[in-house]
């Protein structure tokens, strides 16, 4: 322990950086995207029509129920197959830019359940004064229950990002430089897995520490007083 | 798509005289192992630091959450590269040295899946007995049963069955987190998967297998809790719940 070398650190530090802010531009795409996608499946899944209801179903258990590295593999090798299918050309993609559609139609899945039992936990009645008042399914959903849903479910909202946060290092798994990877390559480079390794789990630790008590105060903060 | 399907590779022979769908046996049996394992330690772990965070001394309590709160805030990948690579260069050379080449990577690699997945049961322990009134301790302190029976007796067994569910949900999570060790060199089902595709590039067909894999194991696992849940329910009792339904 007492060999701990902070000059390799110090090297490398703008090689992490890049590692790290490509980590986080994953966390905040694939959040945005995938609570978009999730707000969709959960309407779906909570609509009338069986196909749709189906349709989200199947889509949420299926992603559910497959490892994450799996799908982060799986879609790097099939995404560009597919897009030669569609357009007829060899487009490449790269492991970098893969990652980004990978975690948002992963983490939809996940984001679609949190929002659906959001939509669930607001009363019933809201939707009925919303019809009430002349509103269409979309202006009920839009202006009533929406707004409610979301405030209840911030704080679990938030909770799945640092799980996902956290996720990200598994694009490891198809080489790409994420946080973890570039430490990971230096480690390769230097030999000097005590130092890099350590780093990469106190970052981590003291982010994803930091935003879970962030989150708790959210949490008794936005409560909703009925 | 001009992609070639070919179910009938997984009858081919690979490099080492198996056939390709022995490979994938050999990792699902390797995923079940890692996972089971796994699952015991963690529900070990679990409930004793959940235990701990529920009682009334202070630094039971801190150690408790301390043990939750470092598993839970760093990646799975990076806590195995730790057990893998840092332990050894911190412990004493020969220590090190006998953990890098006689200490089997399974023993590791099932030590770091059930530390982090102990940290998420503690939460679950701690919610389901912080559930129940108060008056439940109460009356096990009354009748004078000391702190551990109250537990023993009392409280932990209506925890249990609270919080089944949630251990269901654990469990399935144990099969798809267990795919992360494979970096550490376990040659799991994931392993297996990498591997059949650099070899033989049928993506979509060993893709297809491998998830429905994935898929039988987390469901046969689903019903096991449920059948548990359904056994040990009260009757009577809302808790106990519909046996999975």
């Amino acid at each position: 322990m007492g060999d701990f070398d902070f000059s390799i650190i110090a090297t490398n530090w703008r090689f992490l950086a890049e590692g790290l802010r490509y980590t986080v531009q994953v966390t905040l795409t694939a959040m945005v995207g995938g609570i978009l996608l999730g707000t969709l499946l959960a309407l779906m899944r909570l609509a009338s029509l069986w196909p749709l209801q189906w349709l989200a179903a199947a889509y949420i258990n299926f992603f559910r129920s497959v490892p994450l590295v799996q799908v982060i593999l799986a879609v790097y090798l099939i995404l560009p197959l597919l897009l030669q299918f569609l357009t007829g050309r060899l487009i490449p993609i790269g492991a970098d830019n893969s990652a980004y559609f990978t975690f948002t139609i992963f983490e939809a899945a996940y984001y679609a359940e949190i929002i659906r039992s959001g939509i669930q936990s607001v009363p019933r009645g809201q939707v009925a004064a919303g019809y009430a008042l002349g509103f269409t399914y979309s202006q009920t959903m839009r202006l009533v229950v929406l707004p409610q849903a979301f405030r209840n479910m911030l704080p679990v909202l938030l909770t799945q990002t640092i799980v996902l946060f956290q996720d990200v290092s598994l694009v490891y798994a198809i080489g790409a430089t994420d946080f973890f990877g570039a430490a990971d390559k230096i480690t390769q480079r230097d030999l000097r897995p005590v130092e890099m390794y350590t780093t990469v789990a106190v970052v981590y630790f003291v982010l994803c520490f930091a935003l879970s008590r962030l989150v708790k105060y959210l949490q008794s903060r936005i409560a909703i007083i009925r | 798509m001009n992609y070639h399907w070919d179910w009938l590779f997984f009858f081919q022979e690979a490099d080492d005289g198996l056939m390709y769908y022995q490979w994938v046996l050999s990792g699902l049996g390797w995923t079940v192992a890692v996972s089971l394992t796994s699952l015991a330690i963690a529900l070990l772990l679990g409930s004793a630091f959940g235990v701990m965070r529920t009682t009334p001394n202070r630094w039971l309590i801190a150690i408790g959450d301390t043990y939750v709160d470092v598993f839970r805030n760093i990646p799975l990948i990076v806590q195995l590269f730790l057990w893998f690579f840092v332990l050894p260069e911190l412990v004493p050379r020969d220590i090190g040295l006998w953990m890098k080449q006689d200490l089997p990577y399974f023993v590791t690699a099932v030590i770091g899946l059930g530390l982090f997945t102990g940290a998420r049961i503690a939460e679950q322990v701690k919610a389901g007995i912080n559930s129940l009134s108060r008056g439940q301790r109460f009356a096990g302190l009354a009748l004078g049963f000391t702190e551990w029976q109250t537990y023993r007796y009392v409280r932990l067994p209506m925890a249990y069955r609270i919080v089944l569910p949630a251990l269901t949900s654990e469990a399935m999570n144990v099969y798809k987190n267990s795919a992360v060790t494979y970096s550490v060199g376990i040659l799991e089902l994931y392993f297996q998967y990498k591997q059949i595709i650099e070899k033989t590039s049928q993506v979509l067909e060993i893709t297809i297998v491998i998830t429905l894999a994935y898929f039988v194991v987390a469901f046969a696992t689903n019903r096991l809790f449920a059948w548990i849940e359904q056994r040990s329910r009260v009757p009577g009792m809302i808790a106990g719940g519909q046996g999975g339904k």
